[in-house]
């Protein structure tokens, strides 16, 4: 039933929820997990000591409470009336053990959280600092966006799980341990009961587990289908009703319906399953210290007090031990975890840059290719053998059709990737001995992808100035037609752009992305016009901004789209697969009639 | 609620059940500890054997008792809130379906499906945990108490005070941590949004060297969204100890002031035993309340936001009396007079709309963004309804006709290429499920996707992963342009479909869709001069309104709205070549 999802439409993707994962390499992980928390090593171990004497005394108490009873047992059949002093001391003596377990316990809990909240902060600096080392090349994968938002869930996993399991771990450890000394020392008859429970439990709570577990592999299967299908239905709305595909999604529905009902009431039944069974099973153990006890009572042997700490005690035993049994379940999430944010740390990073030239002061605008080779993954190279010799202020129009990979010029230039041979140069210095920082200085980047980041119209504007006053801003942004629409804004200036933001078209985010480049004022320009997604007014405005963005006597490379662009372009770069083709003006490479003549001549093709 | 409460009718009996399961399982737990004191009351204290054995005995069979009372609860409350969620999800899943495109917009998509995944979910969850605790919590609580009064009245105060610094505590918690909460979820949410544009903008960001800039802004966040976690877990973190503490000192306060009672002979020591045991149900009775408390706030949000799906009534219905269209329809499309504008809207989107779009003729449809294109579009197979006016297929309204017949009549490929999860042969079948592998070629052959789709390993067989991730944006449209071809309907629409196809793909598509679609009705809806001026009659909408209608050469003379979108597109020198 499962596997049929897998074939026809609309079976969803699963989605992650799973069962405990486990980790591939635990112990170098937890090598690894355990030098993050070196720094910690004092609060940790002040908080172990903590813990150890919160539950100590917390373990002592039922004893104690018994020999109160016992005091007051033994006043009764003495006839002389109970000794309240005796018995008040003991008391206080609970009550400041009651009161001292408390507060350790509450200390070791505040010192617990700053560690492990301290923790979760530096993984998560950690993480965000990496994303600025990794080479662009990390990121090309389209995969990899949802690594980084797993690796950044990992961390609240590691983290919750450093705040509580781990101490509750120890505390249950200390707790089984501590207790079956104690009943052990008080009597080794009702200790076996108490012990010989277990088995009997434990292998209910198996029996039932591995039910369960199948059960609820099977649950998290459906629910991922049926996640799936309810998503990938309504998203595709439009298109179910203009086939009318209605009756076949409802019947797909159903059949997924069923089947989670089922996995669904069986996996709720078997957990909650757990409860009843663990208190019989308790409750039998209570039921034979009683009896046996009560027997050992009447001869003698032990006390009332003891028969009741025995009950307290076994009532406290069970918990802490399918604590201890699901130890592994814990570590294993934990490590999990933190196997894929290691994972992620470890991941190659750039080259830092070593004797690098200085940029020119002042710059020209030469751009030099010369013999340039280049690939994505070091297979076959894309760009081959590419020369060229692009004049300062020169307009360079970039030509191709979609997907030809017209993006790689902007990669190189930018140095967003490395050339493999072959050099390019900028006012006859290679791009390759000057610092990334500086080459990117000289370029301003108006891509179609138009990324704004979560702050204000004004803050995404100054976003290369961030120094830029408000009257600045507002200059570049009547420059590049952005004024307009801005004012028409909630709150103008200040509006917050978010990823919700259903007021701002694509054309008028790239509006602003001009403003930025205007505002930033380098000295090369990187384009890329706008294509049809964009209306025609916009597009009207885009263009007057990208003009001026271009007039201003600056080296500029563009990703065309536009006739009248291309045919003005000084430079014409003809791209076909990633590489090069073809290059000249317009006329030239009409007259050629070669891939460019083919493209062109289309357009009107009817 | 309506609906919710309508669908658990049926469930009426069994709940009723689950509740007398679970007033047998509390008498017989609440019973527990007067054996203790019994056993130890009559047995231990006055060596009578007998007494222990009888009185353990019967707390084994009781025990056992309530544990299947508590299984059978258990059982019957999945089952119930199981079959509840299924008939839940069951019916907002048919009303979805149903929902016309003015519905499904009034909630976006992504609501939707939260609504009809996660919030049923919910829903599920805490009405079966409601369902075990409800009435366990009162009978457990109420029913402890009273025992323990019985047995020793002059102590009652103790338990008073216990549950009352509990009930502080608990309400400190509800008023002052439960809200930051929600502050911490909206932060972990900034995180991630934090790191997807740190990831999405990393070319801009690195063109602008301004990674620090990003990092300490991502700095910011993680400090306050460390800060307050570390204030809600030390918050929260109180409850624990306070708990044991206030257990303990009960349990302390009950020997040391039962002491004195067994001394004036008012109480024997086993009942000490019971009364803790009272006391410690007790507490956890009123845990359990509270518990109730928290969650029914949150089902309550699940449950609104579910209902409201359900009251929708769908404003597309199918007529009373259907008219059908005749075996040799001929396809032809008329707007008589439409206007149209969204409900609870005051702006017109279309305005008095009137044309005409034969069979075996190109109609385009050209203007600016919010000019009304798409909703006119949609508008045919009725996706919205007009506000007035009519459109007529074959001289019918398309109201008078079933949905259903209606639409097997139309092939729209929408802006948006959407495509299924599946092999890209099972997106193929959609549109007609006998369709034979050189039907599909043939489609894909107009669509000039054949070229692509052969270069995939598995060819037709290759999957479409959801979303279609990995296609390109015109190998998207390209499919979706196929599935509406294959579908062999009288009536074509496409809506800006062309717009990630560069100029040579696009024209050699629309160039093939001419020939091979000679008899259809084509509506194309472009951004694209280049797109739409070959059309038989071209469509300039203008805020709604018809700025002009006619052909290319014809609109470049008469038509305002057109030149300036022309002139937008193309050079002086190709608005000639156009003309020629």
């Amino acid at each position: 039933m499962a596997n049929e999802n897998k074939q026809g439409l609309g079976g969803g993707r699963r989605r992650g929820r799973m069962s405990t994962e486990k980790p591939k390499d635990f112990k170098n992980t937890s090598k690894k997990l355990l030098n993050y928390l070196k720094p910690y090593k004092t609060i940790f171990i002040f908080s172990i000591i903590l813990a150890t004497l919160s539950t100590v005394f917390s373990i002592l108490n039922p004893k104690i409470l018994g020999e109160m009873t016992d005091t007051i047992v033994k006043g009764i059949e003495s006839n002389k009336g109970i000794d309240f002093q005796a018995l008040g001391k003991t008391a206080l003596i609970l009550l400041s053990l009651y009161i001292a377990s408390a507060i350790f316990n509450y200390i070791e809990l505040w010192l617990m959280s700053s560690a492990s909240q301290q923790i979760t902060y530096n993984l998560r600096k950690d993480i965000a600092s990496k994303i600025s080392r990794l080479p662009l090349k990390y990121f090309d994968s389209s995969q990899r966006g949802d690594v980084v938002s797993r690796v950044t869930n990992d961390v609240e996993t590691i983290s919750q799980n450093l705040n509580q399991s781990l101490v509750q771990l120890l505390e249950s450890i200390i707790k089984v341990i501590g207790i079956l000394i104690i009943m052990l020392t008080t009597s080794w008859q009702l200790s076996l009961i108490a012990i010989l429970i277990l088995p009997i439990s434990f292998l209910f709570v198996r029996v039932i587990m591995k039910k369960s577990q199948k059960n609820f592999e099977i649950h998290q299967q459906a629910l991922g289908d049926m996640d799936g299908h309810i998503e990938e239905m309504f998203s595709n709305h439009l298109i179910v009703k203009s086939f009318n595909g209605e009756n076949k999604s409802t019947r797909k529905f159903n059949s997924i319906n069923e089947n989670l009902y089922e996995s669904n009431w069986k996996s709720q039944f078997l957990a909650g399953l757990m409860m009843p069974i663990m208190s019989v099973a308790n409750n039998l153990g209570y039921v034979g210290v009683v009896l046996v006890g009560g027997r050992m009572a009447i001869s003698g042997k032990i006390t009332i007090g003891d028969i009741q700490a025995f009950i307290q005690y076994m009532s406290h035993f069970t918990q802490p031990i399918t604590q201890v049994a699901n130890i592994t379940n814990i570590l294993q999430s934990t490590v999990a975890a933190a196997e894929r944010i290691f994972e992620f740390l470890a991941e190659e990073e750039e080259k830092p840059e070593i004797d690098v030239i200085p940029a020119p002061e002042h710059v020209n605008g030469e751009v030099v290719f010369n013999h340039v080779y280049f690939s994505y993954n070091n297979e076959e190279a894309i760009i081959k053998d590419f020369t060229a010799y692009i004049e300062p202020k020169c307009n360079v129009a970039i030509v191709g059709p979609t997907g030809a990979g017209k993006t790689t010029i902007v990669n190189l230039l930018m140095r967003f990737y490395d050339i493999d041979k072959g050099s390019i140069s900028i006012d006859g210095i290679d791009i390759d001995k000057m610092s990334k920082k500086d080459v990117r200085q000289m370029f301003g980047m108006v891509l179609q992808d138009t990324w704004l980041f979560s702050g204000t119209v004004a803050e995404n504007i100054a976003f290369g100035r961030p120094s830029a006053t408000r009257e600045e801003i507002i200059k570049v942004a009547q420059e590049s037609y952005a004024d307009h629409f801005i004012r028409t804004l909630p709150n103008g200036y200040n509006t917050i752009i978010e990823d919700s933001i259903d007021n701002i078209s694509a054309g008028e985010k790239q509006l602003l992305t001009i403003a930025r480049a205007l505002l930033a004022d380098p000295p090369m320009l990187i384009l890329d016009e706008a294509t049809s997604s964009v209306d025609t007014r916009t597009e009207i405005a885009i263009q007057a901004a990208m003009d001026k963005l271009t007039d201003n006597n600056k080296t500029s490379f563009v990703i065309a789209h536009r006739l009248s662009t291309i045919k003005n372009a000084d430079l014409i770069l003809v791209v076909k697969d990633g590489n090069i083709v073809e290059q000249g003006k317009h006329e030239e490479l009409l007259a050629k009639n070669g891939f460019y003549a083919s493209i062109y001549n289309s357009q009107f093709a009817e | 609620m309506k609906h919710l409460l309508q669908y658990l009718k049926k469930y009426i009996p069994w709940i009723l059940l689950v509740f007398v399961l679970i007033g047998a399982q509390g008498f017989a737990t609440l019973s527990l500890p007067d054996y203790t004191s019994k056993i130890i009351n009559d047995g231990i204290a006055k060596n009578n054997m007998q007494a222990i054995w009888s009185n353990g005995l019967k707390m084994l069979a009781i025990t056992v008792l309530a544990g299947i009372f508590a299984v059978g609860v258990g059982y019957l409350a999945s089952k119930i809130a199981g079959g509840y969620a299924k008939k839940i999800r069951e019916e907002v899943f048919k009303k979805v379906e149903n929902f016309s495109l003015s519905e499904f917009n009034t909630f976006s998509s992504s609501s939707l499906i939260t609504r009809a995944t996660n919030d049923i979910q919910q829903i599920q969850n805490i009405f079966s945990i409601l369902l075990r605790l409800v009435l366990i919590a009162p009978i457990m609580g109420i029913g402890a108490i009273v025992k323990a009064y019985k047995l020793a009245p002059s102590m009652s105060w103790i338990i008073i005070v216990a549950i009352s610094i509990l009930l502080v505590l608990i309400i400190a918690i509800f008023f002052i941590a439960v809200p930051k909460f929600k502050v911490i979820q909206k932060l972990v949410d900034k995180i991630g949004l934090q790191i997807k544009e740190m990831i999405s903008g990393v070319r801009v960001i690195r063109a602008y060297n301004k990674d620090e800039l990003i990092q300490n802004k991502f700095d910011e966040i993680n400090k306050q969204s460390t800060k307050l976690n570390l204030f809600v877990t030390r918050f929260m973190g109180i409850l624990a100890p306070v708990m044991t503490l206030i257990m303990g000192l009960t349990s302390v306060g009950i020997v040391w002031f039962g002491s004195h009672l067994i001394d004036q002979n008012l109480l024997e020591v086993g009942d000490i035993l019971a009364l803790i045991q009272y006391i410690t149900q007790a507490i956890m009775a009123f845990l359990m309340f509270s518990v109730i408390f928290i969650l029914i706030p949150r089902a309550a949000v699940s449950i609104k936001r579910v209902e409201e799906v359900l009251t929708v009534e769908p404003s597309i219905k199918d007529p009373q009396n259907p008219k059908h269209f005749s075996n040799n329809m001929s396809g032809s499309i008329e707007f008589k007079n439409v206007s149209f504008r969204y409900e609870d809207s005051e702006q017109t989107v279309l305005a008095n709309v009137s044309f005409i779009a034969n069979p075996g003729k190109v109609t385009a449809i050209i203007g600016g963004t919010g000019s009304g294109k798409t909703t006119l579009l949609n508008l045919i197979p009725r996706l919205y309804d007009v506000s007035s006016g009519a459109v007529l297929i074959d001289g019918i309204d398309v109201r008078d006709i079933e949905q259903k017949e209606l639409r097997d009549a139309i092939a729209y490929v929408p802006q948006k290429a959407q495509l299924f999860f599946g092999t890209i042969k099972d997106n193929m079948l959609y549109a007609r499920e006998n369709a034979t592998d050189a039907e599909i070629y043939k489609a894909l052959d107009i669509a000039q996707a054949t070229e692509f789709v052969n270069l995939l390993p598995k060819k037709l067989d290759d999957d479409v992963s959801q979303g279609g991730s990995n296609l390109s944006g015109g190998q998207k449209q390209r499919l979706t342009i196929a599935r509406a071809i294959l579908k062999r309907s009288k009536i074509y629409l496409f809506d800006d479909c062309f717009s990630a196809l560069d100029f040579k793909t696009d024209a050699l598509v629309r160039n093939a869709l001419n020939k091979e679609l000679s008899d259809a009705t084509i509506l194309i809806v472009g951004q694209r001069i280049s797109t739409i001026m070959g059309a038989d009659n071209i469509i300039v909408l203008d805020n709604g309104r018809i700025a002009g209608q006619g052909k290319h050469e014809y609109l470049l003379k008469t038509c305002s709205v057109y030149q300036e979108i022309v002139a937008s597109q193309l050079s002086e020198k190709e608005i000639n070549n156009t003309t020629k």
